[in-house]
């Protein structure tokens, strides 16, 4: 039976991109379904009915959501070039580090370009601490999945690229080299790998998309 | 072949450090109990085996530390394959991963919006939680166990919270089994195995300690 392979994603979102970049790593075809967020399509409504969110992979027809989730899924479905480590402890390393990337790191570095002005030294110091923890997970790694990139680093594909752009846009200083040269390091070999680099949404259209975000948060105040 | 050495560094009333006492107890592992005031002041080893989070519980396997209850389930599921917490599968273990995510986000904080307010916001709090239940009380569908006929994992991870219950019953003025009645036969079903039963507080001594930690907040 031929495989359908369907990726129901949205071409600004971080999230949609890990898949996108685990898929390409893998060499698996498929269909790329790109949703409007602000007008969820049934099919993507069907496909997540819970979180109602992107991204979903559907594979001959059964959704799977979460994209951590879906990574390991299409770790263990397609064998070729591995994400996640073979040994269990790494394996364990590596899902740490994940989590703590989606729960602690995401929220802070977002909180920090988003939030009012007064609270945004605070927020901008609790995301230095995230960033100062990954800098010091990295050491002298080239990837967090050491030669070549894994599991770790496809998740943090929103500190390699997405923090850029928003530095610009909103005028915060996030992942600067002289705090943290490590990580800047892993970023610039990071976006210069072709699966990553070939899976980037363009930085003009994702800037000009936080910045309508921006003019529609300081009309509505 | 050396002794494996197998630490737990624990807190009684913590669910999460139930789900990893259940996980060794399903492998057979047997470990080191080591208890932790987490309340009071945390132990060097607990420190430095998890200084990012500071927190229950941590897995020390022959040394080397495991942190996130969640994270720790997986290592044991794969250090000791036998018998399987997951299924074979790729996509039942997705939709089990799947549903140990949505637990993971929803039912402790859902909880604490129970225990951790008053008036308006507990009843909130209270319908939401009851939502939550259902949502999973549908996802079990009529199997005897999340992923089937077996226990395994996202019955793990769900059992211990479920000792937490008691406490946001008491404070939001309901009963689990009157709303979600299948949900109510699914734990005394799991409270029926010896790992569960052995690893778990007993919900009057947790509902004790909710009304203390209520009391540290300041919430009367």
């Amino acid at each position: 039976m031929a495989e359908e392979v369907k990726l129901i994603g949205m071409w600004g979102s971080p999230f949609s991109r890990r898949v996108e970049i685990a898929l390409k790593l893998k060499g698996v075809q498929y269909e790329y379904i790109d949703v409007d967020l602000t007008n969820k399509s049934p099919l993507l409504l069907k496909s997540n009915p819970v979180h109602k969110k992107v991204p979903v992979l559907l594979h001959n027809g059964k959704p799977i959501a979460e994209s951590l989730v879906i990574l390991e899924y299409i770790d263990e479905t397609w064998k070729a070039n591995p994400i996640l480590p073979q040994h269990p402890y790494d394996r364990a390393m590596a899902r740490f580090w994940a989590k703590y990337i989606d729960e602690k790191c995401l929220p802070a570095l977002w909180n920090a370009c988003w939030c009012e002005k007064k609270d945004r030294e605070k927020a901008v110091e609790e995301g230095n601490v995230c960033l100062k923890t990954l800098e010091n997970e990295l050491k002298d790694k080239k990837f967090f999945g050491g030669e070549s990139i894994g599991f770790v680093d496809i998740a943090a594909n929103f500190i390699g690229f997405w923090v850029g752009v928003l530095e610009d846009v909103v005028g915060v200083e996030l992942l600067t080299i002289d705090k943290f040269p490590i990580l800047c390091k892993w970023r610039d070999e990071y976006v210069g790998c072709s699966v990553i680099k070939e899976n980037l949404p363009s930085k003009e259209k994702l800037g000009a998309y936080f910045r309508t975000r921006v003019e529609s948060a300081s009309q509505s105040k | 072949m050396s002794k494996e050495e197998v630490v737990l560094l624990d807190f009684w009333a913590s669910p999460f450090c139930g789900r990893v006492k259940i996980a060794l107890a399903e492998k057979g592992v047997e470990y080191e109990h080591r208890e932790e005031d987490v309340l009071g002041s945390k132990s060097e080893l607990l420190l430095n085996s998890n200084p990012i989070h500071k927190k229950v519980p941590v897995l020390l396997h022959n040394g080397k530390p495991v942190c996130e209850s969640t994270v720790i389930v997986n290592y044991i599921d794969e250090a000791w394959p036998s018998p399987p917490l997951l299924p074979t599968c790729p996509y039942e273990r997705a939709r089990a991963r799947f549903w140990g995510d949505f637990i993971d986000k929803k039912i402790f904080e859902g909880g604490a919006k129970i225990w951790g307010s008053k008036g308006e916001a507990l009843e909130v709090g209270k319908k939401d939680f009851i939502e939550i239940l259902k949502q999973l009380e549908g996802t079990l569908g009529e199997k005897d166990f999340f992923c089937g006929d077996n226990f395994g994992f996202v019955d793990i991870l769900l059992i211990p919270l479920t000792t937490w219950f008691y406490a946001y019953e008491k404070f939001g003025g309901f009963k689990v089994e009157d709303e979600c009645p299948k949900f109510s036969v699914w734990v005394k079903r799991c409270m029926q195995r010896e790992s569960v039963a052995k690893a778990l507080p007993e919900p009057e001594k947790v509902y004790e300690a909710v009304v203390m930690l209520r009391k540290m907040n300041g919430i009367e």
